[in-house]
């Protein structure tokens, strides 16, 4: 088996046991809704109020729904061993984590990617920024999963781990909240986002590239 | 590893060593303490005395001689701890691991310290304890990272692995902290230009850069005390069985 097979083995792999656990992929969902939800009973519901802060309050939202996810990454393969394997298996396993990375991504990341729009809408933000938030979403959590994966397998082994990942993972989000929420900012106000989207593919790129080896690293250590 | 003195080479392995270690940070403290207290004197005096009042702050600004060195000392701190981690990860030097979470208490109080006068200046001078300008987010956003290195390590009982889990963690948090401060920067920029580092001309006078500096170099030296007091006690709990702790402790009560 090469490499690239073994890459998309643990994929399928994921992909399938989401599948047959699929209160998994509905619980970040929910909770990305709900959150949403909050904001107007929270704050109140003058249309130009919402529609000013809702790129800032849909990001925030996304944020702390991936955040949550991240717990259902590395643990059920943790409790059962399996995690064990992959890092004993002879190839090397920032590639294969990397594999468990996106299938997360798939499972929690892009089904918030589908409700966006319609809770955009519900927030009143102008149909032309929806494509810049779906851009911004795309680009954007791709690399909260990356990032988070770091902060989850630091924290695997611990029992209580989930209060202290949020302490690990947040402050690494922030320059994603940056720009992704200020590239739909600029865009409703009809402003060009070449930068932000931009500096978005290159933190892309560089998580993609660089995160996989501090999570294959922390997961060695909490392995033993 | 040639191109290093052998004597050099021998004094790095041997200060590796914990009970070398031990003795010799004891031996050094008394000298330590000292510079620090010449030095601490030497820069507050010349900060708070000799130095001139400012032509629009008066003597509100001389709150500088505090807070521009605790900023300084909250990222210094960060790299050595970042440093020290990555040794310990790469070398399994357990006397790096030490340094690298003894320093982090501190560096936490720095920037815990950076924050609070730079509120209690920003009061009088912008009218209000906290404005979202990019280097004050950043400074928080730095608090943050290190509240989480203390707070994995404590979480993880089996001291050597939460040593490695910090070294991970903090290495992320140096790749990151630039990426953050420019994010950060580029969001809000309200405070004022650095006035130090503009190499040709500082824009701030020599009587009251010198006093600054004073204080730069007491604050490292305190940092430095500070953390090997820590690693010192540390060293000793890791160490509680090992041989070397009993004959010391055994020999002073005899």
């Amino acid at each position: 088996m090469t490499l690239s097979h073994a890459f998309l083995a643990i994929i399928r792999r994921d992909l399938v046991l989401a599948l047959r656990r699929r209160a998994e992929i509905a619980n970040p969902l929910l909770f990305f809704v709900l959150v949403i939800t909050l904001f107007p009973l929270g704050i109140g519901a003058q249309p130009h109020l919402l529609q000013a802060i809702a790129p800032g309050i849909i990001w925030v939202s996304a944020l702390l729904a991936a955040m949550l996810s991240l717990d259902s990454l590395f643990r059920s393969d943790f409790d059962d061993g399996c995690l064990e394997q992959i890092l004993l298996s002879s190839y090397p396993a920032s590639i294969l984590v990397l594999g468990k990375i996106i299938a997360h991504w798939l499972v929690t990341g892009l089904p918030l990617l589908i409700v966006a729009p319609l809770l955009a809408v519900f927030l009143g933000m102008p149909t032309h920024t929806l494509g810049v938030l779906l851009l911004t979403l795309l680009l954007g959590t791709p690399v909260l999963s990356l990032i988070g994966a770091i902060g989850v397998a630091l924290t695997v082994g611990l029992r209580r781990g989930g209060m202290i990942l949020s302490l690990l993972v947040l402050p690494l989000y922030v320059p994603v909240l940056i720009f992704a929420s200020n590239a739909v900012d600029m865009a409703s106000s009809g402003l060009p986002i070449h930068a932000q989207i931009n500096i978005l593919i290159s933190m892309l790129l560089m998580s993609l590239v660089l995160a996989p080896w501090p999570t294959a690293a922390a997961l060695k250590m909490s392995i033993n | 590893m040639f191109l290093i003195p052998d004597a050099v080479v021998r004094f790095f392995h041997r200060m590796a060593s914990p009970p070398h270690f031990y003795a010799f940070t004891e031996k050094l403290m008394p000298w330590l303490v000292t510079i620090f207290v010449l030095l601490t004197a030497a820069g507050l005096y010349g900060g708070l005395v000799l130095a001139p009042p400012d032509y629009q702050q008066g003597d509100s600004y001389r709150i500088i001689y505090i807070h521009v060195p605790s900023a300084w000392m909250s990222l210094f701190i960060y790299m050595v701890m970042a440093a020290a981690g990555g040794i310990g990860l790469v070398w399994r030097i357990k006397l790096a691991e030490v340094v690298a979470i003894s320093s982090a208490p501190i560096g936490a109080s720095f920037t815990f310290i950076a924050l609070v006068t730079g509120s209690l200046w920003g009061k009088p001078m912008w009218g209000t304890w906290w404005v979202w300008d990019a280097r004050l987010t950043s400074e928080l956003i730095l608090l943050f990272l290190y509240l989480g290195v203390i707070g994995l390590y404590g979480a993880i009982d089996d001291k050597r692995v939460a040593s490695k889990a910090i070294a991970i963690l903090a290495l992320v948090g140096v790749v990151n902290i630039p990426i953050i401060h420019y994010s950060v920067e580029w969001w809000n920029t309200l405070h004022q230009g650095p006035t130090v580092t503009k190499m040709d001309k500082p824009s701030i006078h020599v009587t009251m850069l010198v006093p600054l500096l004073l204080m730069a170099l007491s604050f490292k030296m305190y940092y430095v005390i500070a953390m090997l007091q820590r690693a010192r006690v540390e060293l000793l709990q890791r160490e509680r069985n090992a041989q070397w702790v009993k004959n010391r402790f055994l020999e002073k009560q005899s």
